[in-house]
């Protein structure tokens, strides 16, 4: 059965104030289908319209026009039986119980979802282990670090067993480890099939790592849906070295895998974009040959490049 | 450069100007109890003629005024110090090159500015509309008036700083805030005219700030009593409690500077 | 449509509701001294609306044709069903704060009724205080009145504050609905819910004929006090009406939830209809 499937989906919103109302369009038409165990990252810069789509897939809003089957149901109507086959995790918004310890908040997910209670301990027990948990469990989740915080949250969406794991931002605001750890439980609790994902983030690494597919979206309308290694084959994934030089020499043309080369401040600093077939070491030594470095710095691209590299190319796909 | 103090009256104001959900609802909720109100204090009426010295016309005025005066004196929900200082962040309060009480007096009377309008003016035009009002028989009146409120403004202010200042030693001023919230309104004549209790009771509360928050000001506009004897009282109560406020405050500074908060 | 995870029953999920109120009162009581104040400000807070009303009674003998001890019945019940009400459902006033944090979207997404999450989100313990003023007001009116006792009425002395608790408390989440459209409109709120509890704490023969049909009637408030204390004095109604009326509460209560119920879910819907 198939997971996700939009028709159409379109959402407005009236902004301002009563005097000077005006009708945005939020979600533009957007149509998609998710099969089962897909990992799905959704992607594209702040007011792209994810989240509103987000919220229209988990029954949180009624779209203005078209139409969404989640799990086969209706999510507006059909909301809470919905609920008892997703599980959603927010990065900035919290499921758990503030000041209750964190496993009692597990056992009140279990309570609602009526889990049976051996599979209730059994899913715990992998989870606890797989994001090692076991020495906050007692914790209150108000005294929990957020890295800890977003794993109780993930820990809390799957105890049910859903068929479809919604992100929002997971990865928001932890440090480096915390996103590793979170984005290897993923890709292990995906791996298996049992549950599809379907992630936004700003993170493009996260989407390295877990998503084998990636919507585009930006102003309501879906830019690209691809494969994600059809996609890094056709845009983005360029890095970019940054070079600071002592003296100003002429743009550093010529060099093995460089696509673009941009000269700022008199041309003693030099933006040189590289396709991620370069290894990066080899790339600074090439330069450090042909002119004298002060400090140089590697900038990985972001989705922002990633849209703007989409909107640039002529034949890009508009849905 | 100006002191900050005339600046924070118009950012009191300015901040609860975009509240005008809020204000209007307040309006609705004061505008029906001036409403059952009154027509408790009618019901008596109806049977006494005079009670007190208060008939029809100078109790209606009493409900109405008072129905605005909530709003704008404040009894309730006033707890961002007691939280600022629960969180820590009063630090930053205290670092500031002011005096943080007079720079939280000077929002609070821009807030009660706002609520002048926002709040005491529609239910006083509600009361006028459709009850026969007492106005001010002497011009002079209107100028009281307009020492009375800020008075009242004041002292209410300077005891919530004070109750607030509590959670310095308590961490916790909810209990303390909410005892004078359920008690503030029948101690300060805006439950029932002071002049109707006993008078063992009006006996005790003559001796106590609660009168100048509702009854001093109602008084002054219903031109009972010398207003210039009960707006001095008022002018008494707030330069104490301000001083005691400050008193508080140094302490207070002092034992989070000393223990860490 | 792939079959659905097999939903056994256990002990732990029927239990949902009470467990999460469990925690929550747990986490009040956390600070006892705090809350002992707390549930001493209702207790006073109680207390003062019937100073109010005695003070009332030492300027005059009777009150909208009833005396003191009966107008303190009055309150009584009042008191006594508003502390019950407000003790089960203070907490939709947090709706507000719900829609503005995202909070109501994770409710949104648990396979749970939205309004009896975020009733059951906590407990105002506190108000016990009132439930207590009110139950020794009432204890105390009902031996001094020396009333005629019969099956009847002391059915009515049993149910009338369960009763009157739940219109107050329907009134209560009917009106703090109108947060799904007025995100600052808590105050708007005030008037229909503390208004019902002032105004049914004193007979409704006092008021003017249009505040009695908008406070009395068209927000049931003299189904809470008034009439249930026409049945246990046993006295015709002033106003003339049917004595029917008196033992209509129970019907009321119900009309009142199924209304409530109706506009929970248009605000549900209307919250659904336009996102945060």
């Amino acid at each position: 059965m198939t997971i996700i499937h939009t028709d159409r989906l379109h959402r407005e919103f009236t902004v301002g104030t009563r005097l000077r109302r005006r009708r945005v369009t939020a979600v533009a038409d957007v149509t998609l289908t998710v099969e089962p165990g897909d990992a799905v990252g959704f992607l594209g810069p702040n007011g792209a319209g994810k989240s509103t789509t987000i919220k229209m897939l988990t029954g949180v809003l009624v779209p203005t026009s078209g139409w969404a089957r989640v799990c086969g149901l209706d999510p507006v109507r059909q909301r809470r039986e919905l609920a008892r086959r997703i599980g959603v995790v927010f990065g900035q918004r919290s499921q758990l119980w503030w000041d209750l310890p964190l496993v009692e908040s597990f056992d009140l997910h279990g309570a609602i979802h009526r889990v049976p209670s051996a599979r209730f301990r059994e899913r715990l027990d992998e989870c606890v282990q797989l994001l090692d948990m076991a020495p906050f469990l007692a914790t209150p989740v108000r005294q929990l670090s957020l890295g800890q915080r977003m794993r109780g949250e993930v820990t809390a969406a799957l105890l049910h067993s859903p068929r479809l794991l919604v992100l929002d931002e997971p990865t928001i605001g932890l440090d480096l480890a915390s996103k590793e750890r979170l984005r290897g439980f993923l890709s292990t609790v995906n791996a298996r099939g049992d549950v599809t994902l379907l992630l936004t983030t700003h993170d493009l690494p996260d989407v390295e790592r877990l998503c084998r597919r990636v919507i585009v979206i930006d102003r309501g309308r879906v830019l690209v849906d691809d494969e994600l290694s059809t996609l890094r084959a056709r845009f983005a994934g360029n890095r970019a070295l940054v070079v600071e030089l002592t003296e100003p020499i002429p743009p550093l043309l010529g060099l093995p895998g460089v696509v673009d080369v941009s000269v700022q401040a008199q041309g003693l600093r030099q933006r040189l974009e590289f396709t991620q077939a370069v290894n990066a070491a080899e790339l600074i030594a090439a330069v450090a040959a042909r002119a004298p470095l002060r400090d140089v710095a590697i900038a990985e691209p972001s989705i922002e490049d990633l849209v703007r590299a989409l909107y640039a190319t002529e034949d890009s796909p508009a849905r | 450069m100006l002191a900050p103090y005339p600046q924070l009256v118009r950012a009191g104001y300015r901040r609860h100007a975009s509240y005008w959900q809020a204000s209007l609802g307040g309006v609705t909720a004061n505008v029906v109890f001036g409403l059952l109100r009154g027509a408790i204090l009618i019901a008596v009426l109806a049977q006494r003629g005079s009670v007190a010295g208060y008939d029809t016309a100078v109790a209606v005025t009493y409900v109405w005024l008072g129905q605005g005066l909530i709003g704008v004196v404040l009894l309730w929900g006033d707890t961002e110090l007691s939280q600022r200082i629960r969180t820590g962040d009063v630090v930053i309060d205290l670092s500031r090159p002011w005096n943080l009480q007079a720079a939280m007096l000077a929002t609070d009377l821009g807030r009660a500015g706002h609520a002048i309008g926002a709040r005491l003016l529609p239910p006083m035009a509600f009361g006028a509309l459709f009850f026969p009002l007492r106005w001010p028989e002497h011009p002079i009146t209107w100028i009281l008036i307009a020492a009375a409120v800020p008075l009242a403004v004041t002292v209410s202010f300077s005891i919530r700083f004070l109750l607030n200042a509590s959670a310095f030693w308590l961490l916790d001023a909810r209990g303390a805030l909410a005892v004078w919230g359920a008690t503030s309104g029948v101690l300060g004549g805006l439950v029932l005219p002071l002049s109707w209790y006993p008078s063992w009771a009006r006996a005790v509360l003559a001796w106590t700030p609660f009168p100048a928050l509702f009854q001093f000001p109602i008084d002054v506009f219903t031109e009972r009593g010398d207003a210039f004897t009960l707006i001095t009282k008022q002018l008494v109560w707030a330069a104490l409690l301000l001083a005691a406020g400050q008193v508080v405050l140094a302490r207070g500074t002092r034992r989070l500077v000393v223990q860490g908060g | 449509m792939a079959e659905l995870p097999p939903v056994e029953s256990s002990p732990r999920h029927r239990s949902v509701y009470p467990r999460i109120l469990a925690s929550r009162l747990r986490s009040q009581l956390a600070y006892p001294g705090s809350f002992a104040l707390d549930v001493v400000a209702q207790i006073i807070g109680q207390a003062i609306e019937l100073l109010g009303i005695l003070v009332v009674f030492t300027q005059v003998r009777s009150l909208g044709g009833f005396s003191s001890t009966e107008v303190v019945l009055m309150y009584g019940l009042a008191a006594t069903a508003f502390g019950l009400a407000i003790l089960c459902v203070e907490q939709i006033e947090k709706l507000p704060e719900y829609v503005r944090t995202g909070q109501f979207d994770v409710m949104l997404l648990r396979p749970l009724s939205t309004l009896a999450q975020l009733l059951t989100a906590d407990l105002a313990l506190k108000r016990l205080g009132r439930v207590g003023t009110g139950l020794a007001v009432l204890g105390w009116s009902l031996t001094t009145l020396q009333l005629d006792w019969t099956p009847v009425r002391a059915l009515v002395a049993a149910t009338a504050p369960l009763v009157g608790a739940v219109i107050l408390a329907a009134l209560f989440v009917a009106a703090n609905t109108v947060s799904f459209w007025l995100i600052d409109g808590q105050e708007a709120a005030n008037s229909v819910t503390y208004g019902s509890n002032f105004a049914t704490s004193y007979p409704i023969t006092v008021y003017g004929p249009w505040l009695r049909r908008l406070m009395c009637f068209v927000l049931p408030g003299a189904f809470v006090a008034y009439f249930p204390a026409l049945a246990l004095l046993g006295r015709p109604d002033p106003l003339g009406l049917p004595d029917a009326l008196r033992y209509s509460p129970p019907l009321v209560a119900a009309l009142t939830v199924a209304l409530t119920t109706l506009i929970w879910r248009a605000g549900v819907r209307h919250y659904q209809g336009t996102g945060s």
